[in-house]
């Protein structure tokens, strides 16, 4: 029976830079997903991208092939990514050099594009797409001058195209996440696009694999449970044409799979169980069954799904002011009552100097003594010792600024144990704020364009 | 009357949470069929919401997974506008799984 071997070596850009490495080293493996792409990813690769019409793509992902190609083109492990960013092209050329340079050659590269919708924006809205917020409602057209990247995510189809037209590696803009996996999957197995129960089989395969370590023991309850984390190993799906899979992780690496640690990473940002929508289907997560099958092996099946939406979601960023944070560290006795004096300090003294903030536009916390966590597990009457946390934002760079001026006075003019404030004055950062919206479908599939080239 | 004693949902159930669009996500998954009982009646949307109280400024929905013994949460209003727009050194919402795991339930002796 034909199995097919994904795994994700990257569930974010920020993710372990050997974990990828690891994989392709620790075992058999035919597909690797890395995900590169959060919510605002884009809107920073814009900026780079309007600076050097080279750039825009998850730079860490060329430093990935330097290490891997050699190994990736021997094995033939296949390679399925978001690091194209908004520039997959110039990624692919980028690729192609890093791989003259090694004395690599024989393989092709995917792009898929067609997500990037910025230019596009003034013609959707002036045919009547609004564009509205999912969760305000608000239409997008007031904003639209400080719109900064405008993306909709798209599916796993054309991920199977590429890797149909030969491709090694798959570079896209903003796919789903779990299309890293979904793609491979249609491309093997042939899964038609209205065999819904595979195809949520795929995207819940998909869902599991997406954050990495989460799958196999990292950010798990009982932490205290799960062995040699220090190494752990990445998830493994081993899939069968039926949908049906196995989770795992290479032999010999930490790490922990099981009914529970794979539980917790499907209820891990899940929204609605029986509604989770894709491009490519509607997947039924309370039709999903566990069972443990062998040490670090937990079979899941049982996948239903419906069919997918005439909508598509886009992900749109937008600058919305700026916002800066300082902290420092107050030392006891009468730790916590020193650190609510220094910030009342720099509430009065940015006060007198007329610079005055909204109340949902500053935060105090004191770190240590349920910062993170208020009301909910109680306090330490007298601790050792307090990070006082302060924040603000406002769409005035220059008020933002000010504040940032007010922290290190603390030291100096502040009760006395105040310490641990390194790396200088809090900078004003510009807000990149998050805008979901549903778009007709045909309006972006219409434009999707897949090419494979192959190294010259 | 049958004689009970309250414990910390962590005996009851594990968790992981994170951020749904402006919503905190956190998923509650019980150890047994049997837990899940108890976790489906005495972990209502309410309950939720009151325990969040300071950080859940909005609505609590709530659904049930029985087949992953699973109840599934948005916290609405939670994290400070979320994402990058929140001044809140938990903007995503990691630590509210832990934090859920601290209600304190209501449970016959003997349960365990």
């Amino acid at each position: 029976m034909k199995t097919v071997r994904i795994a994700n070596g990257q569930g974010f850009w920020g993710d372990s830079v050997d974990a990828p490495l690891h994989l392709i080293a620790g075992g058999p493996l035919d597909y690797l997903g890395m995900d590169y792409l959060a919510e605002v990813t884009l809107s920073i690769m814009m900026r780079q991208k309007l600076k050097n019409p080279a750039a825009g793509y998850a730079t860490d992902f060329i430093d990935f092939i330097r290490r891997a190609l050699p190994q990736l083109v021997a094995k033939n492990i296949r390679v399925v990514t978001n690091a194209g960013g908004l520039n997959p092209k110039a990624c692919r050329e980028k690729i192609f050099e890093v791989a003259r340079a090694l004395g690599v050659s024989g393989f092709k590269v995917g792009v898929v594009e067609g997500d990037d919708l910025l230019t596009r924006l003034p013609d959707l809205l002036a045919r009547g797409h609004q564009l509205k917020n999912m969760d305000s409602g608000l239409p997008l057209a007031p904003l639209l001058s400080h719109v900064t990247s405008a993306n909709a995510y798209i599916g796993a189809q054309p991920v199977a195209e590429a890797l149909a037209g030969g491709a090694l590696i798959v570079l896209c803009g903003r796919v789903t996440d779990t299309a890293l996996a979904l793609g491979p999957l249609v491309h093997e197995f042939g899964w038609a696009a209205d065999d819904w129960d595979r195809l949520a089989s795929g995207t819940i395969c998909g869902h599991i694999l997406e954050c990495g370590a989460q799958a196999t023991g990292g950010n798990f309850t009982r932490w205290w449970e799960v062995p040699e984390l220090w190494k752990v190993g990445y998830p493994i799906a081993e899939v069968e044409a039926s949908g049906s899979f196995v989770v795992t992780k290479h032999p010999g690496t930490g790490g922990l799979v099981t009914v529970d640690t794979v539980s917790e990473q499907l209820v891990y940002e899940m929204g609605d169980p029986k509604i989770y929508i894709t491009p490519d289907v509607t997947a039924d997560f309370t039709s999903i069954r566990l069972a443990q099958d062998g040490a670090d092996r937990v079979r899941v099946s049982g996948i239903a799904g419906g069919p997918r939406t005439p909508f598509l979601k886009i992900s749109a960023s937008y600058l919305d002011g700026y916002k800066a944070a300082g902290q420092v560290t107050v030392s006891g006795p009468r730790a916590l009552e020193k650190a609510r004096l220094a910030a009342d300090l720099v509430w009065k003294r940015l006060e007198r100097a007329g610079v005055v903030f909204a109340p949902e536009d500053c935060a105090t916390e004191f770190l240590g003594v349920s910062g993170v966590l208020p009301g909910i597990l109680p306090a330490p009457v007298d601790p050792p010792e307090v990070v006082l946390r302060l924040a603000v934002r406002d769409a005035d760079r220059a008020k933002v600024d000010r504040f940032g001026k007010e922290i290190a006075p603390l030291v100096t003019a502040g009760p006395p144990g105040v310490t641990g404030f390194a790396g200088g004055r809090p900078k004003a950062q510009e807000v990149v704020a998050y805008w979901p919206a549903l778009l007709a479908r045909e309006e972006i599939e219409r434009t999707i364009e897949v090419s494979v080239e192959a190294i010259e | 009357m049958i004689a009970t004693m309250r414990v910390p949902l962590a005996r009851l159930a594990h968790a992981r949470s994170g951020d749904k669009g402006d919503a905190s996500n956190v998923g509650l998954v019980a150890y047994s069929a049997e837990l899940y009982e108890v976790i489906a009646r005495e972990v209502t949307a309410e309950r939720v919401r009151r325990h969040f109280s300071v950080i859940c400024r909005g609505e609590v929905e709530r659904f049930e997974v029985p087949n992953l013994l699973a109840l599934n949460f948005l916290l609405h209003d939670a994290l400070g506008g979320g994402g990058t727009a929140s001044l809140l050194t938990d903007a995503q919402g990691k630590t509210h799984g832990q934090g859920l795991l601290e209600m304190q339930i209501e449970v016959p002796e003997g349960l365990f």
